[in-house]
């Protein structure tokens, strides 16, 4: 929402990612995402289980390889499979922060090591540094230093997470992929979680893609939204801007359902529109993804697949919406 | 609050775990009725003790380690605490159905869903096994999940997380029960596939007239079903009343301290959320003072010697909180939480 638009940190172009399971099946993960993050931009990034959202926060940062398409970083193409040295490499510049606070920290490691593990690619630091940094960070986390030596069991879910995002960013990224870090939280632990990574981002420099389903809280983090549906990108645009005038009728269907903490609206609401569930990505049909849930579908809808595009009637060109009604 | 039947009235219900870290107080003395026909919300973070009061009372903790110390949950004349059966049949499941978190594990992966819900029919009801499966395929189409005769030979890793969790209802409405405990039944589930789970309850509800009592922690939820609503913190109930009381005209700090944390629609986006610091207090030794003393920004100096009762602050409405008390000369905390307004706190 900057006026002066920043440089691109992250680009994503024509971004696919196809698991084979077997048998002839191809699960169309992501496909064909084109997607650009502006340094020290959040974008947030919705949409159901299954919608690819995942695969796409972990392809860009090279823990999927590509099917095709490629990701840019600063301009410069990365590989479509990651070598180890590539990895030492992105290591540095980009990192990420897990959705499940207690599975995703290794529960035979201590604290300290833990966080200081990834230090280790850099050549340069010693043990004594490592202490050092590790016990710098727990602070900027609001742990203690001597909770290195402790191991993951001995923290509560928001503590843990507060582990994962030191381990994350002791590394000085500048590109961080937060996949859900909060939906495992309460709510009064959420807001913590999100105030530390809202002053992190401001002293850091931080750009972040913020992966949640929880639509209230994505429109307050972001600047801007994309919205994810059966992995492709059905609406891109500043987050007040999707979030209150949805375009794509997914999108309006999913902020339709996203329950507000206020009995007044919640009475006011109709029962819900969208109907039946999220289909395999394993056979997509062709046309738009969304064509058989859609209230407004169309015959062009079954045939030709709507690309991202700005919408004939907005005056700014800041949104684009992949579907044939606009 | 209207004056229906109520159905069940629980009294000053405690609960302990014993622990090799020692006695946990899950839950201290908790009090409450469900009326008919309508949805009682209890709302708390993890911990709170809102899951294991419904289970104390319907007798799913295992004993020991657990163990209820005190209380009654009386039931058409009778207290379940002490007594599952009516007329000899046991009342769960039947009289008082309950739908649980997470339907992927509740739900036995050998069987199928239709076998599944006809089993509950032949344990409580005596159906013969073609009479029960019968009713299973229409109470797997009640739930609205089509091509229901198929669907009940079908397995649970068959269905995605939002079929299940309608199977699940399918299975807790099979005998009609007059109460539904849904303990955080749309948790696992996306918000679209949450909507309709939703809708399906509160159309349920409208046709069989049974009360729900929805166990959550998403005030979005409680603000869509609920018409009376139960705060629970660290074991107890720390505020109570109607949906309009406890969102509009909250009373205690705990309650607004929750909306604060969320994003409001209101709130700009540079606006920072305002947090609850620290935890919940340790359940192995209850602070003698009030539970929430150590994170309450209101907190005075008798909060933590002396432990609050639940004050009457609107007809129906109540608090446990020292500044609701007549004699309490500080602010009362609606007032100050600033993306909310000025509320107006009945007197």
């Amino acid at each position: 929402m900057s006026e002066t638009p920043a440089p691109i940190l992250v680009e994503a172009i024509g971004l696919t990612k196809f698991f084979n399971i077997g048998r002839g099946q191809i699960v169309h993960a992501v496909d064909n995402v084109s997607l650009q993050v502006h340094e020290r931009e959040i974008v947030g990034l919705v949409g159901e289980t299954g919608s690819g959202k995942s695969t796409l926060g972990k392809a860009l940062i090279g823990l999927h390889d590509k099917t095709s398409g490629s990701v840019r970083y600063r301009g410069q193409t990365l590989p479509l499979k990651y070598r180890p040295e590539d990895f030492r490499e992105q290591a540095k510049r980009a990192q990420m922060i897990f959705q499940d606070p207690y599975s995703s920290l290794n529960p035979r490691m201590t604290v300290g090591e833990i966080i200081g593990e990834g230090l280790k690619l850099k050549s340069s630091t010693c043990a004594n540094d490592v202490r050092e940094q590790v016990a710098e960070w727990l602070r900027r986390v609001g742990l203690e230093p001597d909770h290195m030596s402790r191991y993951p069991h001995e923290f509560s879910g928001g503590q843990r997470q507060r582990i994962g995002i030191a381990r994350a960013l002791i590394m000085g990224p500048e590109f961080v992929v937060c996949d859900e870090p909060i939906s495992a939280l309460d709510v009064s632990v959420q807001a913590q979680v999100i105030n530390l990574l809202d002053d992190l981002k401001a002293s850091m420099g931080l750009t972040l893609l913020f992966i949640a389903h929880d639509l209230s809280m994505v429109r307050y983090v972001s600047d801007r939204v994309a919205v994810m549906y059966l992995g492709s990108l059905v609406e891109i645009g500043p987050a007040n801007k999707v979030f209150f005038e949805p375009k794509h009728p997914y999108t309006q269907l999913l902020v339709g359902s996203n329950p507000e903490p206020d009995p007044r609206t919640e009475h006011r609401r109709r029962s819900t529109l969208i109907k039946g569930e999220i289909p395999s990505p394993i056979n997509v049909p062709a046309g738009c993804r969304f064509a058989n849930r859609c209230p407004h579908v169309m015959d062009v809808c079954r045939q030709v697949t709507p690309i991202l595009h700005v919408p004939k009637d907005e005056t700014v060109s800041d949104r684009q919406v992949a579907c044939h009604l606009y | 609050m209207s004056e229906r039947d109520v159905v069940l009235e629980v009294e000053d219900l405690k609960v302990e775990f014993d622990t090799y870290g020692g006695i946990v107080h899950a839950v201290r003395g908790v009090s409450f009725q469900v009326r008919q026909g309508e949805t009682l919300a209890i709302v708390g973070e993890s911990g709170c003790g809102k899951s294991v009061t419904m289970q104390s009372i319907m007798g799913l903790i295992p004993m020991p380690p657990g163990r209820i110390t005190s209380g009654t949950a009386m039931y058409r004349g009778q207290d379940l605490i002490r007594n599952k059966y009516l007329g000899g049949r046991d009342i769960r499941g039947s009289a008082i159905g309950m739908v649980f978190q997470d339907p992927m594990t509740s739900l036995n992966p050998t069987m199928t869903i239709g076998d599944q819900i006809a089993e509950t029919l032949q344990v409580h009801r005596g159906f013969s096994k073609s009479q029960a499966l019968a009713r299973a395929v229409e109470l797997i189409a009640m739930v609205r999940i089509p091509d229901a005769a198929k669907r009940a030979s079908q397995y649970p890793f068959e269905f995605s997380g939002g079929m299940l969790q309608r199977s699940m209802i399918a299975m807790s409405l099979a005998c009609e029960p007059s109460i539904l405990i849904a303990d955080e039944p749309t948790t696992a589930l996306d918000v679209t596939i949450q909507a309709q789970i939703l809708d399906l309850l509160m159309d349920l509800q409208k046709e069989k007239g049974m009360a729900i009592v929805l166990i959550t922690h998403d005030l979005g939820v409680v603000a869509r079903m609920a018409d009376d609503v139960m705060v629970m913190y660290a074991g107890e109930i720390v505020e109570s009343g109607t949906i309009d009381d406890v969102f509009y005209r909250g009373a205690h700090p705990y309650t607004m301290g929750l909306r604060a944390a969320m994003p409001s629609r209101e709130l700009g986006a540079r606006q920072r959320l305002t947090p609850i610091d620290g935890s919940p207090p340790d359940l192995f030794s209850p602070p003698s003072g009030c539970g929430y003393f150590a994170r309450c920004p209101q907190a005075m100096r008798m909060c933590q010697a002396q432990h609050p009762y639940l004050m009457s602050v609107g007809t129906a409405h109540h608090s446990r909180c020292w500044l609701q008390h007549p004699d309490s000369t500080r602010q009362v905390p609606g007032l100050s939480i600033p993306h909310l307004g000025s509320v107006p706190v009945q007197s």
